[in-house]
């Protein structure tokens, strides 16, 4: 086991010359989150100068195995090799972070959790017995223990330096577990259900992007996920009885990049929208729910 | 790692478990007997996402959405091949005006995408570092320029479509919202440094050590009477090609190969072709913007881009340039559209289209039936189409190495994988470098 030691402690006790080791690796995944990282552009080296990078593939050819004092991790588990993977990389990190939405909550490629797995191989390769992939995609909390998330198709690059000066000088991140709906007040943005007739999940799902979609003229897709006590079915039932939408079309609604996160993942099960209504994730009935 | 002298003539297997720099997961291997490279294959372990199956039963806007997350460095590559296969199905004619913010949409993600590509994955490789973090140790005004550069681009993406990565404004018809005048003319001081950025870029690279080797690909890009590729035009090849963007299919197929989580594009009497940035300044260098032409022109480069795959460099710097200046041409000549979007309504039938990702020629086809939903997708990236082309080349290009010792020889070959910008995640739909000496 590694001792839990904050990276800024051990660096305080060692000196200032010490900086933290930072790994960033990926599962399944768009490598848009990680990209994140050198889109901070102006941040990048500063960045660069307070933590020592020891793995990021995309960025540079050194590796390291670890051990890290701090890992980013982005991608879903969706291979039996990931799987063993992210058990050996929990062991060398003291501090693991989810990075995205296929991270943090399997992401978009999650869909196929509603279905049968072998039928997408079919669908997609000449070849099925080729490809090697798990029944599910699933986010990495299903595997092993996460210390803090960054939610976000993609995430947001104010929320990557938040998080990480929070672990330069040791305090909790400020990660906002508000709806989009303040954020869009706040912005004084006109709101696009109520006036533009838009399908909306800004009710139920927690901000970080800066309610960007309504402010663009559209409605929200929830790709920050759902805030904690979403009322998704409230919401589910306004957009049906109230704004008379059918009901697979609310399912597809909620079937996006966080659809496999509760109660997000209920939503897209009794309503359809991915397979049929009552179609639960393993492509059985609703009540058989699955244990990831 | 070995370090010993390996004479030619000896048999090796070069081995990368991991190709880094470049975007998503995969390896080479090399396997070299009595001198002869018997087998070079990049291998694809990124994990499949299978976003052909996830888009069926969807509608054509939500498709724009989904297939973003196919790549976080080309986003705008798969929702503008998405929106205009649609909107050719769909008889919708857009406005100009939004027609000419697509293509500001596209510079923006093509200097995005370059500039990280020229000095964050490629630059390293020439001057023999790691990475661009020890790079700017040494040469750090090279590195922020690089993020100045990719910064402009990202605050056009940004500006147009809400964020830099999984842009959120493209909508069947036009956007969902455009630009104030205003908005966009304050980018303008940004983008006339980057045009300055662009060619330093551009006097940078041409100063790098180049390996030696040639050779004559078969080269495929779209092109257009009066534009540098980007939306519109043919599918044309140096070897007589010439297809409107819908018609990709007859003229290429896909093959699925073992050890691999990517399809293999080949031409129809199954031979390997290039795409990418060397293929348009060779097919359609005619049109580049007259900063970028004059510039490719001083350079004398022009064979050596199209025959040398490491002067790849020197093709994205020229495409910087002409991305840069027409942007900035295009800010100049804004005038806001009567609306964002033109009503269109579905209806059934195939919708395909190619467009010019950074990397390449990217095809896709959608079929869509009575109720305007998917019924079934193909969406062929440009690293799968290059795959062929990048085994080729190393065969070709190993017997040159193979007198280096075994870490420089790995270098030398995994910095020709680095040359095509490999897009892996893309592909999974890519890369493994072992070379195997025996």
């Amino acid at each position: 086991m590694i001792e839990r030691v904050s990276p800024v402690r051990r660096a305080r006790e060692a000196g200032s010359s010490i900086r933290p080791r930072l790994g960033v690796v990926k599962f399944a995944s768009c490598d848009g989150c990680q990209l994140t990282l050198l889109d901070l552009e102006d941040e990048f080296l500063a960045l660069t100068e307070r933590f020592e990078i020891v793995e990021f593939a995309e960025a540079t050819t050194n590796r390291s195995d670890g051990p890290y004092d701090v890992l980013l991790v982005e991608g879903s588990i969706s291979t039996p090799e990931q799987a063993e993977e992210i058990v050996r990389l929990r062991r060398q990190t003291p501090l693991l972070v989810t990075i995205g939405a296929c991270a943090t909550a399997g992401g978009i490629q999650a869909l196929r959790n509603w279905g049968d797995e072998t039928d997408f191989r079919a669908a997609v390769y000449a070849h099925p017995e080729y490809i090697e992939s798990l029944a599910f995609a699933t986010p990495i909390s299903d595997h092993v223990a996460v210390d803090a998330e960054l939610r976000g198709c993609p995430i947001d690059p104010g929320q990557l330096v938040e998080l990480l000066t929070s672990l330069i000088v040791g305090r909790r991140p400020q990660l906002p577990d508000e709806s989009v709906c303040l954020e869009c007040k706040r912005r004084n943005a006109v709101c696009v259900a109520v006036a533009g007739g838009f399908a909306c999940l800004g009710p139920v799902t927690r901000t970080g992007c800066g309610a960007l979609c309504p402010a663009y003229g559209r409605g929200c897709y929830g790709c920050f996920g759902p805030r904690e006590q979403a009322n998704a079915r409230g919401l589910a039932r306004h957009l049906q009885v109230v704004e008379g939408r059918a009901p697979a079309d609310v399912g597809r609604l909620f079937a996006g990049f966080t659809a496999y996160s509760e109660p997000f993942r209920s939503m897209v099960t009794e309503l359809g929208g991915v397979a049929a209504p009552g179609v639960a994730p393993g492509g059985g009935p609703a009540r058989e729910s699955h244990d990831a | 790692m070995h370090d010993t002298l390996i004479p030619a003539g000896l048999d090796a297997v070069f081995d990368v478990p991991m190709v880094t720099r470049v975007e998503g997961e995969g390896s080479l291997r090399l396997r070299v007997r009595n001198g002869v490279v018997e087998e070079a294959r990049l291998a694809i372990f990124e994990a499949p996402r299978y976003f052909e199956k996830l888009v069926v039963g969807r509608t054509p806007d939500e498709v724009i959405d989904i297939v973003a997350r196919i790549c976080g460095i080309c986003p705008i590559a798969y929702q503008m091949s998405a929106v205009h296969a649609f909107e050719d199905l769909f008889g919708v004619e857009i406005d100009p005006e939004v027609r000419r913010l697509r293509r500001l949409l596209y510079c923006g993600e093509w200097i995005e995408s370059h500039a990280l590509h020229v000095y964050l994955l490629h630059l390293p490789d020439f001057l023999g570092y790691p990475s661009a973090v020890e790079l700017a140790r040494d040469h750090r005004p090279a590195v922020e320029q690089a993020l100045l550069l990719k910064r402009t681009g990202n605050r056009l993406v940004k500006l147009l479509g809400g964020r830099p990565i999984h842009p959120i404004s493209v909508r069947v018809g036009g956007f969902s919202r455009v630009p104030r005048r205003s908005e966009l003319e304050a980018l303008r001081p940004e983008l006339e440094a980057a045009v300055a950025q662009a060619r330093a870029t551009l006097d940078l690279v041409t100063t790098l050590p180049v390996p030696e080797y040639e050779r004559e690909p078969r080269l495929v890009s779209l092109r257009h009477p009066t534009e540098y590729p980007f939306n519109d035009g043919r599918i044309v090849s140096n070897d007589g090609i010439d297809l409107r963007p819908s018609d990709w299919r007859e003229a290429f197929h896909e093959e699925h190969h073992e050890g691999s989580n990517a399809l293999h594009a080949r031409t129809a009497d199954g031979g390997v072709y290039l795409l990418g940035p060397a293929a348009r300044v060779a097919l359609a260098g005619e049109q580049l913007h007259s900063l970028a032409a004059e510039a490719l022109r001083a350079t004398g480069l022009v064979a050596h881009i199209r025959r040398n795959p490491y002067w790849s460099i020197a093709a994205r710097a020229i495409e910087l340039i002409g991305a840069t200046a027409e942007a900035l041409d295009i800010v100049d000549g804004y005038r806001p559209p009567a609306a964002p979007a033109v009503p269109w309504t579905p209806r059934p039938g195939v919708a395909a289209w190619a467009t010019e990702a950074p990397r390449g020629l990217l095809f896709h086809r959608y079929e869509v039936d009575e109720r305007g939903r998917i019924a079934a997708a193909q969406i062929v990236p440009p690293t799968s189409q290059n795959q062929g082309a990048i085994e080729a080349d190393l065969v070709s290009f190993a017997p040159h190495v193979l007198d280096l010792p075994h870490d420089q020889a790995t270098i030398r070959l995994e910095q020709l994988i680095r040359s095509y910008d490999p897009c892996i995640s893309c592909a999974t739909h890519f890369l493994d470098l072992s070379i195997e000496r025996r």
